[in-house]
């Protein structure tokens, strides 16, 4: 009988992921995963409000990166929803007995091991249940260091959150069979896929555009919102950015490190000076969340401003833009 | 970001480490474990700060007698009524209804029910607000 290891990780989908294909006997590390399945992104969707703030996303959308890594490896998930939620238990209580790790889709706000400042109504959590006694389930939750256990009537209720990005009960497990793909093309088309999205989407919200965005309407915030408002808005962009579960830097990091682990999988040195590249980018976005977090605490040095903000997220654009576009050249030359 | 500029302020995430990636000297990516940020302490804080400041404003309506009891175990769990419709399967106008003292006063206890056993509570919690704000849910 196979062990399931528990590997803490930075992004809960990616780790998820990664911990289980360990399982599977696929050494994938998490920025693998995260690069395999096109993870990374950016939009500013202002019409879609989350505690009334708009919608940043340094990311994909939730559940994406599960369904694009595993056709990358060529790997059969099963995935399913649920209405009845006894049904969805059953389910879950029959894989676990086989002795088969199981994803689920949590809303983080029901789970009482993880700490209470991050508990808020934030519905695509992943983590996987790996083992159960009666009706204590043993949890194996990517982004906590150890593993841990959680009641029955506490994981059905997380399971059942409701509101936006509802799990509805989704549970997915890969079914016995090693992958038998080539790494290298699954990883390119990875890139050229992401890189394109960044770059090239012709939509103002979208990519670069919706950096280039952002950065025009946080410079206007002040005048628009108030102060008070106007901090509530920039906490929540360092939030989405730097929060657990992003690596730091807006998951920039991560694909940085997937940057680095290209150059090995595809023989090609260039990778490593794209990965530098994107740290820089990254240590970027890290000095605009340090000055936005100082406005919000109303501790700022002379040079910190909504302005110079905005001037922070329009040069990661320009940058951003640059790299990809270097990447596409680079990998359709 | 190097190793050594991997941040270790303690804060939100308590004593938990949590995973950054961080440059090793040799230029390799590595996992290194962070015990929080500041910026991220602050803008995390700004969020709670938020919160509190509406369970205090429901705290006040409810004394006042313009709203019930059931806004205080609303707005502790962080929802609203278009949440809280989502969790019980009421439609939105019937929690807003709900949300009036008088008619929450009137409600079966079937439905009060609902709502308590959302929360995990008795019908005679949900019926009170706790003396002290109640530090089950916040910080």
């Amino acid at each position: 009988m196979r062990e399931f290891c528990h590997e803490q990780t930075a992004h809960c989908e990616s780790g998820t992921l990664a911990n289980l294909l360990k399982f599977q006997g696929l050494d994938i590390s998490e920025p693998m995963a995260f690069g395999l399945g096109q993870g990374l992104f950016f939009a500013y969707v202002p019409f879609i409000r989350l505690n009334k703030l708009p919608l940043v996303t340094y990311r994909s959308t939730p559940g994406r990166l599960l369904e694009q890594t595993s056709r990358g490896l060529g790997l059969d998930l099963q995935m399913r929803k649920f209405r009845d939620q006894n049904e969805s238990m059953r389910v879950l209580d029959n894989l676990v007995d086989q002795g088969i790790p199981v994803g689920l889709q949590t809303g983080i706000f029901w789970l009482p091991y993880i700490p209470r400042a991050y508990r808020f109504h934030f519905n695509a959590h992943n983590i996987v249940v790996y083992g159960r006694e009666g009706d204590v389930y043993r949890v194996s939750d990517p982004v906590m260091p150890f593993t841990t256990t959680i009641a029955r009537s506490d994981l059905q209720a997380a399971r059942f959150a409701r509101g936006a990005l509802a799990p509805k009960g989704k549970l997915y497990y890969f079914t016995d069979g090693a992958a038998s793909v080539s790494l290298a093309d699954g990883v390119r088309q990875s890139l050229v896929y992401v890189a394109k999205q960044m770059c090239r989407v012709p939509f103002f919200l979208i990519g670069v555009r919706g950096m280039r965005f952002l950065a025009g309407r946080l410079e206007k915030w002040p005048q628009k919102l108030g102060d008070a408002n106007a901090r509530l808005h920039l906490g929540q962009v360092i939030r989405m950015q730097e929060e657990i579960g992003t690596g730091g830097a807006g998951f920039r990091l991560l694909y940085a490190a997937f940057l680095q682990e290209c150059e090995e999988v595809l023989h090609d040195p260039c990778m490593g000076e794209f990965s530098s590249r994107l740290t820089e980018i990254g240590d970027q976005w890290r000095s605009f969340a340090a000055m936005a977090a100082r406005i919000c605490k109303d501790r700022r040095r002379d040079e910190d401003s909504f302005t110079h903000c905005g001037q922070l997220i329009r040069g990661c654009a320009d940058r951003e833009e640059q790299l990809f576009q270097d990447i596409l050249a680079h990998l359709q030359a | 970001m190097k190793i050594a500029d991997v941040p270790q302020d303690r804060g939100i995430s308590e004593d938990v480490t949590v995973v950054s990636y961080a440059v090793a000297e040799d230029g390799r990516y590595v996992k290194v474990g962070s015990r929080g940020w500041e910026p991220v302490n602050v803008a995390n804080g700004l969020a709670w700060e938020q919160v509190e400041q509406i369970i205090c404003e429901t705290v006040v309506e409810i004394e006042n007698g313009t709203r019930s009891t059931l806004a205080y175990h609303m707005v502790v769990h962080q929802m609203d009524a278009a949440l809280l419709a989502h969790y019980t399967g009421f439609f939105k106008w019937r929690v807003k209804r709900h949300l009036r003292p008088g008619v929450f006063g009137r409600l079966k206890p079937a439905v009060k029910e609902k709502y308590a056993s959302l929360f995990h509570l008795s019908i005679a919690e949900l019926e009170q607000v706790p003396a002290l704000p109640q530090r089950g849910m916040l910080l």
